[in-house]
């Protein structure tokens, strides 16, 4: 298999199977978590419900207050490579004219200057990040492979799609193929793993933000 | 400097000095040293003592004749095709006044007189297939003819994209059995001039390249020559620019075609295409695909005829939701099942579960 071959696989069989099972685990999840259900609580909601939930969604993505001064890396790194996640993904036109072609929609990207620069950065925070968890004892005793596997598997996509417009290592193609090779098990493995975080942090923030309404402590 | 070829050239109107300027341009183009160019100006000027030319026998297997075109009318008459007149071209079909028999023998006879020191040209690919049938020159399957030549040749030189990787004949679902030389010679040096077809002074410039030192010019793993393929045709673009800004042609004939836009979203394969096409460009300079308004093919590129069609932007996949339907229905399916064994796990344990009393509570 030459480098085009390679290319063209990835392209073509390799991105039918791994939206495949995308698809397949995601509907699956989804379906099992939202199915569950929980016991009818009888005793009567010492609040009114009100907004809750849906403040509560908002609320979580604001750090509560003096948390940023306790740890500035957890809260600033976390916010830097999920925002450039999304630059980079939803603005760079390349991955717009897949989404375009996927799903009809498309909307204007940004200069391809700026999407490295955020993806230079995006990979800084990552490390950082990283090593954080490395060396923070608390967060190292709370991680388990899971945490591993999926932070290599959200920075591979990132650092191989850089690569490749910065022509570094390996030719332009082979590098193009191993990114989008990537994404690929990136996509297999978001839904069983907790990167599934991206469908359900909005809707379990809304579940725990009206409970608590119904228990007194609103949002 | 004298010699035969700087007196032909003088005859047909080319000055000494024009030559030696087309030398340099060549030993630049190529990344040599500046005195490159004077020393291939005199292994070319003083080679052609008629006995002392170096033979070249060009064998055509599974082709269309549109690399032959493209040397010979490319800028004809030029210098490049000139350059055919350094070298003593013993046996090639198109060009010959030989027929039949007496081209056999031409090439026989060439192939015995320089035994182990003429250049061999190849374009087209071979068949494998029907024990070689598709294509037979004087009763010898290309194979034969192939393995045959190969064995006195200096070196090689698969000229186009069928002789150096299969082009056109191996494309998907390859009813010949095509192959490329590289997949049958494994013994000699060759040099791969991929394209469909390969540009003219890539062709001459690895001739006087190997005419003025005797070796094949430095390849890269594809066994092509780095001088013309080092690059991509993207990063050397005139377009590029629009790209960085994201600036695209969405059609042929909308604003942004007309403005010279990129043409990647119309399938440009220019970011994956290594040749020389968008600095050496296309007919003396004119023009070049990209330039004329047209998405690259990446015909330089192996199996490029199957790279899932040449209006398919690069990051286009080919069929992405061929199996969305059933996988969205197999894990619909499962998430239900899932819910079903929970829901019985739940009412089960709820069955099972005993009340304390107080009585239990005083035992």
């Amino acid at each position: 298999m030459n480098e085009m071959q390679f290319l063209t696989w990835v392209r073509g069989p390799g991105l039918d199977i791994a939206i495949g099972i995308f698809l397949l685990g995601v509907l699956w999840r989804l379906i099992e978590i939202y199915s569950l259900g929980r016991k009818v609580d009888v005793a009567p909601g010492r609040h009114r419900d009100g907004a809750s939930g849906l403040h509560t969604v908002f609320r979580r993505s604001v750090p509560p207050p003096g948390m940023i001064k306790r740890s500035p890396v957890t809260y600033i790194g976390g916010y830097v490579f999920h925002i450039g996640l999304a630059i980079i993904v939803f603005l760079f036109e390349p991955h717009i004219i897949l989404i375009r072609d996927l799903t009809g929609l498309s909307w204007p990207g940004l200069p391809s200057q700026v999407i490295d620069l955020v993806s230079v950065i995006t990979l800084g925070a990552m490390l950082v990040v990283l090593a954080d968890r490395i060396k923070n004892p608390v967060k190292r005793y709370l991680s388990t492979f899971a945490d591993w596997f999926t932070w290599t598997l959200t920075f591979l996509p990132v650092l191989t799609g850089w690569m490749a417009v910065q022509h570094l290592l390996l030719p332009y193609t082979t590098m193009l193929a191993l990114h989008i090779l990537s994404v690929e098990l990136l996509l297999i493995v978001l839904p069983f793993t907790k990167l599934f975080h991206a469908f359900t942090v909005f809707g379990s923030r809304w579940y725990l933000g009206k409970i608590n309404g119904h228990r007194g402590v609103p949002v | 400097m004298q010699g035969p070829l700087i007196d032909t050239l003088a005859r047909r109107g080319v000055t000494r000095r024009t030559f030696f300027k087309y030398c340099a341009t060549l030993a630049s183009l190529m990344a040599l040293p500046p005195s490159a160019g004077r020393a291939m100006a005199e292994a070319m000027a003083a080679a052609p003592a008629a006995s002392r030319r170096p033979s070249v026998i060009w064998l055509p297997f599974q082709e269309c004749t549109g690399c032959t075109e493209s040397i010979t009318r490319s800028h004809s008459p030029s210098i490049e095709g000139l350059i055919f007149d350094a070298i003593s071209l013993d046996y090639q079909e198109t060009l010959m006044a030989a027929a039949g028999h007496q081209a056999e023998e031409a090439l026989h006879h060439a192939m015995k007189e320089n035994e182990g020191k003429y250049l061999l040209i190849v374009d087209g690919s071979i068949p494998l297939g029907l024990d070689g049938a598709y294509s037979c020159i004087a009763g010898k399957t290309n194979l034969e003819a192939l393995k045959e030549a190969a064995k006195g040749a200096a070196a090689i030189v698969a000229m186009g994209s069928c002789a150096a990787f299969g082009g056109i004949p191996k494309a998907n679902p390859n009813p010949t059995g095509a192959v490329s030389v590289s997949d049958i010679i494994k013994d000699k040096p060759i040099i791969n001039i991929p394209g469909c077809p390969p540009i003219p002074v890539v062709m001459t410039g690895v001739l006087a390249h190997y005419l003025t030192f005797g070796t094949v010019p430095e390849l890269d793993k594809l066994g092509r020559p780095k001088a013309f393929y080092g690059e991509t045709i993207h990063d050397r673009c005139y377009r590029r620019p629009f790209y960085d800004q994201g600036k695209f042609a969405k059609t042929f004939d909308d604003e942004g075609a007309r403005k010279g836009w990129c043409l990647f979203e119309l399938g440009c394969k220019g970011p994956v295409t290594y040749n020389a096409c968008a600095t050496v460009k296309w007919n003396a300079g004119t023009s070049w695909p990209v330039e004329s308004g047209h998405g690259c093919l990446g015909c330089s590129e192996p199996d490029f005829w199957d790279g899932g069609g040449f209006y398919r932007a690069l990051s286009r996949p080919a069929d992405p939701l061929k199996m969305a339907a059933t996988a969205a229905a197999v894990g619909a399916a499962a998430g239900v099942a899932i819910t079903f064994a929970n829901r019985a796990k739940k009412s089960s344990a709820k069955a099972a579960h005993e009340t304390v009393t107080l009585a239990d509570l005083e035992k």
